[in-house]
């Protein structure tokens, strides 16, 4: 190694560092200060750790709010939502990847129509929709709503992924016996399974952090999901930090479970081996 | 085991055809290859075949059964693609045992008809392996294990042997005929190598620009090319073609090449004195001389060895063309030569193009 390809990756790494230190350090942030007793979260200045910790606000937060409830709900609805999202975008991703068909150019350009406005603007017509059919105040609604947000995003991003298998594959699989479902499911789909992953990840996360909807459409403890319940810790005279970020805490452990139960398939190249190589 | 009839095969892509009226009736247990420069549709007709491509125009019988509307699942061939298409995610076993799970097959049979197909193709060490663990020439050999584990009607090969470096290919050009050899079954086998359609076919197909060319043994072509381009495409180094003008003669017929030499041809044909045609002879039947011999003299631009034999590049006034002999020649490049033509060994081709035979 030549001293300045040295230098180079040596800043390489740092550069990285430098990023994940700046990605991280919100969520460090929200870790510590949930670990902080009252006391101590203006006595002490800014300081990287307190003197003491304690888990009261874990504590309270479980016990004595409302928040299970909110993350119940949350855990519904992120994950019907995400379930609904991607078995539509995994079959509509796949037509968009291998059939021709007329009005396909029409049907991508009204779903690309859909991402280009800003929510805001379909509160007030989607709750107009909603509310005669009482699914205003209901998580079905919910998940509803977001999973029509969601479907075409997501169908863009499966079809990357089945554009990304070999037509080959199939082929084979329907010369060797197969109909174009069974070649679908058998041969085409668990090639997938990393881009399904990644798709339910996708919807997961953003239906579990959604917050304009589930304010707008829901009203009362009982159908609110986390993002509303994190706002419930906010009263007209104070915000109590400590609760509230050890709900944070708390609501990113589906995400971190999640990502673990799947890191297995986004790292792993299951088309390795399928065509020459 | 069936005969495949194609009738006035078409194809179209929107506004461009691609395939323009193909006929071929192939017979039961034949090896049939389909060659031709990369684009001329060789695959299009294959895919149509096995029906993975639509059929613009024309019928498909296979064994007597007109097949243009049915599904692949429903033809019963077998194909091997030029990328193996190997499922990533299955065992070379379970690859090979796919076709048999999909028509559910009793489970021993399947065990006997994978290890019957693993063990003639020395796949019984690897049977557990994903592709991704094996070589290339491996991933081949499970290619075509998936295709013989059920016996199909017709076996269609799609360049299989592309993908592989000179040696392995020339070893599994060598199996396949094998098997051929031992299984009898129908075969249709695309390839854009002359090499591999000479030493596979029973019969070449030659195609170009979507249209067939020649049908015929490997040695019809070679012997008896039916135009310039079959003349030129199989054979290597290719053959020689020179352009003149056709000379009735008093004492037997001959060509003036431009200028002026006459090559003596071995009959008179039913052309018009002067007509512009091209006489063709390829590189191994142009006999060479000293320069104090008999023959049209040549100058030497080029030579190279091959080990086996030598290839010489030559010009006459100008006019290119190669010669190859077994000799390990003591020619340098520089010196001039002497060829002659033999008229035994020449091909004739009118203004078209197309062979000139009376
Ligand atoms: N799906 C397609 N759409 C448009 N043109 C195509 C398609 N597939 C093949 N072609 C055209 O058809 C011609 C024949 O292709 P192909 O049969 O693959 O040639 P070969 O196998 O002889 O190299 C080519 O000119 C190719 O560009
Ligand atoms: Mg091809």
């Amino acid at each position: 190694m030549t001293a300045k390809s040295m230098v180079l990756t040596v800043a390489h790494r740092l550069a990285i560092l430098a990023y994940i230190v700046f990605a991280l350090f919100p969520l460090f942030w929200l870790l510590k200060v949930s670990l902080t007793p009252n006391d101590l979260l203006y006595s002490e200045g800014v300081r990287m750790w307190p003197s003491r910790v304690s888990f009261d606000h874990f504590r309270f937060v479980v016990a004595h709010s409302d928040f299970p409830i909110f993350f119940r709900n949350s855990l519904i609805v992120a994950g019907s939502t995400a379930i609904v999202v991607t078995i539509l975008a995994s079959l509509s991703g796949y037509a968009l990847s291998r059939f021709a068909f007329r009005a396909k150019y029409w049907i991508v350009a009204l779903m690309l129509l859909t991402q280009m406005f800003p929510l805001v603007m379909l509160v007030a017509p989607i709750f107009k929709m909603l509310s005669p059919l009482g699914l205003t105040n209901s998580l079905t609604g919910l998940v509803i709503v977001y999973s029509a947000f969601n479907v075409p995003f997501a169908t863009f991003l499966m079809q990357s992924f089945f554009d990304g298998i070999p037509k080959d594959l199939e082929e084979a699989a329907k010369i060797d016996g197969a109909t174009q479902f069974t070649a679908f499911r058998q041969i085409i789909l668990p090639l997938t399974l990393p881009g399904i992953a990644a798709t339910i990840g996708f919807v997961f996360t953003a239906a579990w952090s959604e917050l304009l909807f589930a304010l707008m459409l829901i009203s009362g403890n009982d159908a609110a999901t986390f993002p509303v319940g994190l706002l419930s810790f906010v009263s007209k005279f104070s915000v109590d930090f400590g609760q509230m970020m050890a709900a944070g805490v708390l609501a990113l452990i589906p995400a971190c479970v999640f990502f673990f139960l799947i890191q297995r398939y986004l790292v792993q190249g299951l088309t390795a081996g399928a065509v020459k190589g | 085991m069936a005969s495949i009839d194609i009738q006035d095969i078409r194809k179209s892509y929107g506004a461009v055809q691609v395939l323009h009226g193909v006929d071929l009736n192939i017979r039961d247990g034949e090896f049939i290859v389909l060659v031709g420069p990369s684009g001329c549709g060789k695959s299009t007709l294959l895919r149509m075949i096995a029906g993975l491509e639509e059929v613009t125009g024309g019928d498909i019988a296979i064994a007597g059964k007109r097949v243009n509307d049915l599904a692949p699942k429903d033809r019963d061939i077998a194909m091997v693609f030029q990328s193996y298409a190997l499922y990533p995610h299955m065992s070379v076993a379970e690859n090979m045992s796919y076709s048999l799970r999909l028509r559910k097959t009793p489970r021993e049979r399947i065990q006997s008809a994978v290890s019957a197909a693993a063990s003639k193709l020395g796949l019984d060490p690897l049977l557990e392996r994903r592709p991704k663990a094996l070589s290339g020439g491996q991933r081949q050999r499970v290619a075509m294990g998936r295709a013989i584990v059920r016996q199909p009607k017709a076996f269609l090969f799609d360049e299989p042997l592309s993908n592989l470096d000179a040696r392995l290919r020339e070893q599994m050009r060598a199996e396949i005929k094998k098997l051929h050899g031992d299984l009898g079954a129908t075969s249709i086998y695309v390839t854009h190598d002359q090499i591999e359609a000479m030493t596979l076919a029973d019969r070449i197909v030659a195609m170009h620009g979507g249209v067939v060319q020649q049908v015929g043994s490997p040695l019809d072509l070679y012997d008896r090319p039916a135009n310039l381009f079959v003349a030129g495409f199989i054979g290597s180094p290719g053959m020689n073609f020179l352009s003149a003008h056709y000379v009735p003669g008093e004492n037997g017929a001959s060509v003036r090449l431009g200028d002026g030499t006459l090559i003596a041809l071995p009959q008179k044909y039913t052309l018009a004195a002067d007509e512009p045609v091209t006489v063709g002879i390829r590189p191994e039947h142009v006999e060479l001389s000293d320069a104090d011999g008999t023959g049209v003299d040549a100058g030497v631009e080029l030579i190279e060895p091959t080990g086996f034999g030598t290839i010489l590049h030559l010009t006459h006034h100008g006019l290119p063309f190669k010669v190859f002999t077994v000799d390990r020649t003591h020619l340098n490049a520089g010196p001039a030569v002497k060829v002659s033509f033999p008229p035994g060994h020449l091909h004739l081709f009118d203004g078209e193009g197309d062979r000139v035979t009376s």
